[in-house]
């Protein structure tokens, strides 16, 4: 009598084939990668005046920026993974996969594997560009291993908003959709400065209650700070938060979903 | 030259419709430019306090312009991927079946650019309004800021429409909005050029767009500069880019 695959044997198998599935499609992982990089190579140099604003935090303005690209990579990772959920649901694939014995938590998390696989290509790549523009982190090399922690988690948490939204809208089309939205998060936090030297008492006030600065200030402390335990525990924190809610929100939404189709 | 009219026109008819009809196409149009213009006038407006700032009506002023200006570039750009998307449902070879001038659609594309452009660039206008920008510049110069934004909107539009009908597909998408993207933001964008530095400030002095914005800039705040300049400029592109879209038209009409 054969065993029954563990839960993480599940994973790993839905995992392996949405990461296959992601690599294949080389435009959907070239530009979701190169246009954070294109962003931080412009306003990396065009706002490098603003370290000239009184009390701003550092005088390398590149330094100041590299969390952007990480944090909008991770948006593009979310789309990433909700595209090809979208798909499976279209297609129909979803539904042969709820013939078969694998559990839901499985299909659901090894759904995200491809976007998680990409996430961790892109926090690589970004933290390369990092050093070649002369970036150094004030954290030293055990700041480089939490930023990469920090950046999978949030790419983590971002693909499982990604499925949550495929879920629910149930197709790849209307995910894409919702992108502008969440670059609209991104602007709209302390991405290209910092919360105290927003001028615009409404914009900081926007900057402060949105998640996206935490996650933002946290991947940003470790490189111009050092170590700052309030800043970490916020990004970790928010990352996690989301992460938990957009899985626990998906579970029932798969249910649906299935029971729909 | 009636069939070259009827064809543009209901062209242009069909593609304002879609786009007045279809929220999921007309409110990215309208988001976008709005957003940029609220992140950066909003978010950094600290950036005018940099020594040797010197932009009289203000940084939401000097924000508006580049927005006004890249929505123009912008809506042509969005046509670009309406384009592609005819392409790929068909319609646009049963539009090459049945138009008695094909260049009529390439123009009718182009107006129905325009028209989407008016409506997004009015609704910018109204937002920096009530963001309270100052306005410096008299009648005739604003109307110069809107010829520079009409010229964009056409030679975007003819780009995007040459790159659709080349490639015919919607994956052409990043191929539209990337190279307008970069030579927009290649541009003085947060800062005017003699405050830009390193490689950012050589490649403004060389991008046309950069004579273009401070035309722009210089005509809303009453000082007019580059404007001859920056007119030659954009019909000079517009020229070139009507013969690459008209290259598109013949390489869509050889593959059928």
């Amino acid at each position: 009598m054969e065993r029954e695959p563990s839960l993480l044997e599940q994973v790993g198998a839905v995992a392996r084939r949405s990461a296959t599935d992601a690599f294949r499609q080389r435009a959907l992982l070239f530009f979701p990668m190169l246009f954070p990089l294109i962003l931080f190579a412009i306003n990396g140099s065009a706002l490098s005046k603003a370290t000239e604003i009184p009390h701003f935090p550092t005088h390398s303005y590149r330094a100041f920026l590299l969390a952007f690209p990480f944090v909008q990579g991770a948006m593009f990772v979310s789309i990433s993974a909700g595209t090809s959920l979208g798909r499976d649901i279209e297609t129909g694939f979803l539904n042969r996969l709820a013939l078969t014995p694998l559990r839901s938590e499985a299909m659901l998390v090894g759904q995200l594997g491809g976007a998680f696989v990409l996430g961790c290509v892109q926090a690589v790549v970004y933290l390369l560009v990092g050093f070649a523009t002369g970036v150094g982190f004030a954290s030293g090399a055990g700041g480089v291993i939490v930023l990469l922690l920090l950046s999978l988690m949030i790419s983590f948490a971002f693909a499982s908003l990604g499925g949550l939204l495929a879920l629910r809208l149930g197709s790849g089309e209307a995910v894409q959709g919702i992108f502008p939205l969440l670059f609209v998060t991104l602007f709209l936090s302390s991405s290209t400065l910092p919360r105290n030297l927003i001028k615009a008492a409404w914009f900081r006030e926007v900057a402060t209650y949105n998640p996206v600065s935490y996650l933002v200030e946290g991947l940003r402390s470790l490189v111009i700070q050092g170590w700052n335990a309030q800043a970490l525990e916020l990004g970790f924190g928010f990352a996690l938060a989301l992460a938990v809610i957009t899985i626990a929100l998906s579970r029932p939404a798969m249910r649906t979903r299935l029971a729909r189709t | 030259m009636r069939r070259f009219v009827y064809v543009t026109r209901a062209v242009a008819w069909r593609s304002i419709h879609n786009t007045v009809v279809n929220p999921a196409i007309l409110v990215p149009s309208i988001v976008f430019p709005l957003f940029f213009l609220v992140a950066f006038a909003g978010g950094l407006s600290r950036i005018s306090e940099v020594p040797n700032f010197n932009y009289k009506p203000g940084y939401t002023s000097f924000q508006f312009v580049f927005v006004f200006l890249q929505s123009a570039a912008f809506g042509g750009v969005f046509t670009g991927f309406a384009v592609a998307r005819d392409f790929e449902s068909g319609f646009a070879r049963r539009l090459l079946l049945a138009a008695p001038q094909r260049s009529g659609i390439v123009a009718g594309y182009a107006l129905g650019a325009f028209m989407r452009w008016l409506i997004t660039g009015a609704v910018v206008t109204i937002a920096g309004l009530v963001a309270g920008m100052n306005v410096d510049g008299h009648g005739v110069q604003l109307f110069g800021l809107f010829g520079l934004g009409v010229g964009m909107n056409f030679a975007a539009a003819l780009w995007a429409i040459g790159i659709a009908m080349f490639l015919r597909t919607e994956q052409a998408g990043p191929l539209i909005q990337m190279p307008v993207f970069v030579a927009l933001f290649l541009a003085p964008v947060y800062v005017p050029l003699p405050l830009l530095t390193g490689w950012v400030h050589e490649v403004s002095r060389l991008n046309p767009v950069t004579v273009v914005l401070e035309a722009g800039r210089g005509l809303f705040a009453g000082s007019p500069v580059k404007v001859a300049l920056s007119f030659a400029l954009i019909a000079s592109a517009a020229a070139l880019l009507a013969v690459f879209a008209r290259r598109g038209l013949a390489s869509a009409e050889r593959a059928g």
